[in-house]
C-alpha cells in the first residue's frame, strides 16, 4: 500500500505497508514442507531463482513436485535438486540438457509429465487469472491428448487443459520493490511473471531491491499484489548453457 | 547432395519479405545466415523475444538474453521481450507466418514426430507441439535418412507424434518435397547431383513424381 496525502478518508493505519520483505532465501523458503508443489521460473538456466533453489537444497526439503519449463543441467538449477533425489515429479516441456534427469526418467525413479511449452504457460496464466481451464490446439492427435476432454471450435479441435495448483511459486526478477512490484529483464522474463501470478504463496528473489516509489508504475511487469515474499538475492552466477558469439 | 548449410541455404529461399518467422533448433537456426538481400524478416524466439539478432560479440554476451535453444543472442533495434504466455499467444493467434523446424520422422499425410523415442530418448516437445498446431506454414529441415540409414519419410510415423497433418514442405540433403493435400510426398526439386532413383530409394512413403524434376538452384 502506497503512502499518499490524498484528500480521502484514509487514516494512518490504512496507509501501513503490507509486509513482504524477508531477510534472505532461507527465510523465504522456511515453510516449504516435504511433498510441496513448486512452480519455478526460468527458461533453461536463464532467469532461474538461484538463491531459493540453493536454500531448498540446504534445507533438505524432499518429495517435491516441480513445475518448471526445464530441469536445469546436471550441476546447476533444478538439476541440483534432482541429483539429491529431492524431486518426486517434474512437470516440464523440455529436459534435453540433463543426463541425470533422463536417467531417472528412463529408470522410472522420477515421475515426469511432459507437456507442450505453450500449455505450461497457459496453465500458469489460467491460475493467475482465476480461470479453471483453457483450450489449446497443442497436442491434439498426440499422446498428450490421452484422456483429455476435447472440443471443436470453428472446425478445429482443442484440448481442455486445467489451471495449475501450486503451493509455492518461486520466481526471479531483475528489479523489485518492498511492496512486491517486479520488473524482469529481456528473456529472463519467460515464465516468471506467469508463475508469480499463479502461486498460492509467491516468493520473489530480485537482483536489485528498492524502496516503493523508485520503480515507474508504467514499467511494472508483476504488480505487488501477486508477491507475498521478496528479498534481494546475492552472488548470482547466471550460468550460460550455450555461449555462442560472433567474431 | 547438400550439407546442413546447403539445406539451410535452400530453405532461406522460402522466406518471404516482411514476415515473422520462428526457427527451431539445429539446421533451422542456420537459415538466418542465408537470407537473400532485400528480405526483411523478424525472427521470434518462443522463450520471449521478437527481433532476434546475431550472436553477440564476446564482450557483449548477456546471460539474460538467449534464444529457445539456450544460445546467447542479441536483440535487434526495435525488438520486444515478453512472457511465455504472450509468446505462445502470438503463435496460436497465427501472427507467425512461417515455422521452420527439424524432425525425426514425417509421414505422407504431413504428420511430424520429433520429441521422443520411447525407452531411449526423452527430450520433450518444448514449443514444437504449439508451433505445429497453429503455424500458417511449416517447413521441415532434416536429413532424408536416419543414422541407421532408414528413411525418415514414411507412410505413417512410428514414433510418438508432435502434430498431425501439419507439415507442408520438407527440405532434405536430397530433395525438396511437398505434402500432397490428399497424401503423398510430391517431389519438387532434386539436390545438385542427386538422381530421382536415389530419392526414391531413400523415401519409404509414397513418392509422387510428376514430369521433369528440376535440380535446385541455391
Amino acid at each position: 500500500m502506497k503512502k499518499g496525502n490524498f484528500d480521502m478518508k484514509f487514516n494512518n493505519q490504512l496507509n501501513t505497508m503490507i509486509h513482504k520483505l524477508v531477510t534472505n532465501a532461507a527465510a523465504a523458503v522456511a515453510d516449504i514442507t516435504d511433498g510441496s508443489t513448486l512452480m519455478l521460473g526460468g527458461f533453461g538456466l536463464c532467469g532461474i531463482p538461484e538463491n531459493c533453489i540453493q536454500a531448498i537444497l540446504e534445507k533438505g526439503t524432499t518429495n517435491l513436485t516441480c513445475i518448471s519449463n526445464n530441469a536445469g543441467v546436471d550441476d546447476f538449477g533444478i538439476g541440483l535438486l534432482l541429483q539429491q533425489k529431492r524431486v518426486k515429479k517434474m512437470i516440464s516441456s523440455y529436459v534435453g540438457e540433463n543426463e541425470e534427469f533422463e536417467r531417472q526418467l528412463l529408470s522410472g525413479e522420477l515421475e515426469v509429465e511432459l507437456i507442450p511449452q505453450g500449455t505450461l504457460a497457459f496453465r500458469c496464466m489460467a491460475a493467475g487469472y482465476g480461470m479453471p481451464a483453457i483450450y489449446t490446439p497443442a497436442g491434439v492427435g498426440t499422446e498428450v491428448a490421452a484422456g483429455k476432454e476435447s472440443r471443436i471450435f470453428d472446425g478445429k479441435e482443442y484440448l481442455l487443459e486445467t489451471a495449475f495448483n501450486a503451493d509455492f511459486a518461486i520466481v526471479k526478477a531483475w528489479k523489485g520493490d518492498t511492496d512486491g512490484n517486479l520488473i524482469f529483464k529481456s528473456t529472463a522474463r519467460n515464465f516468471n511473471p506467469l508463475m508469480a501470478m499463479a502461486g498460492k504463496i509467491t516468493i520473489a528473489e530480485v537482483e536489485e531491491l528498492v524502496e516503493p516509489g523508485m520503480l515507474d508504475p508504467d514499467q511494472i511487469h508483476t504488480p505487488g499484489i501477486y508477491v507475498h515474499r521478496i528479498f534481494e538475492g546475492k552472488n548470482y552466477e547466471k550460468r550460460i548453457e550455450k555461449r555462442t558469439t560472433s567474431k | 547432395m547438400l550439407d546442413k548449410e546447403g539445406i539451410a541455404k535452400r530453405i532461406a529461399k522460402e522466406v518471404k519479405n516482411n514476415t515473422y518467422v520462428n526457427l527451431g533448433i539445429g539446421i533451422p537456426t542456420l537459415v538466418a545466415n542465408y537470407l537473400h538481400e532485400g528480405i526483411n524478416v523478424c525472427f521470434q524466439s518462443e522463450n520471449g523475444l521478437l527481433g532476434v539478432g546475431p550472436f553477440p560479440k564476446e564482450y557483449a554476451v548477456d546471460p539474460d538474453v538467449i534464444n529457445a535453444g539456450k544460445q546467447t543472442i542479441t536483440a535487434l533495434p526495435g525488438a520486444s521481450s515478453f512472457d511465455s504466455a504472450m509468446s505462445f499467444g502470438m503463435i496460436h493467434s497465427k501472427k507467425i507466418d512461417l515455422t521452420i523446424l527439424g524432425a525425426m520422422e514425417v509421414s505422407e499425410n504431413g504428420d511430424i514426430a520429433n520429441w521422443k523415442i520411447p525407452g531411449k530418448m526423452v527430450k520433450g516437445m518444448g514449443g514444437a507441439m504449439d508451433l505445429v498446431a497453429s503455424a500458417k506454414h511449416i517447413i521441415v529441415a532434416m536429413q532424408h535418412v536416419n543414422k541407421a540409414g532408414e528413411s525418415k519419410l514414411l507412410a505413417k510415423c512410428d514414433l510418438p507424434l508432435t502434430g498431425k497433418n501439419c507439415v507442408k514442405r520438407i527440405v532434405t540433403e536430397l530433395a525438396v518435397i511437398d505434402i500432397a493435400p490428399e497424401g503423398g510426398f510430391v517431389l519438387i526439386e532434386r539436390a545438385p547431383g542427386v538422381s530421382i532413383e536415389q530419392i526414391k530409394n531413400a523415401t519409404a512413403g509414397k513418392l509422387l513424381i510428376n514430369g521433369d524434376i528440376p535440380e535446385m538452384a541455391l
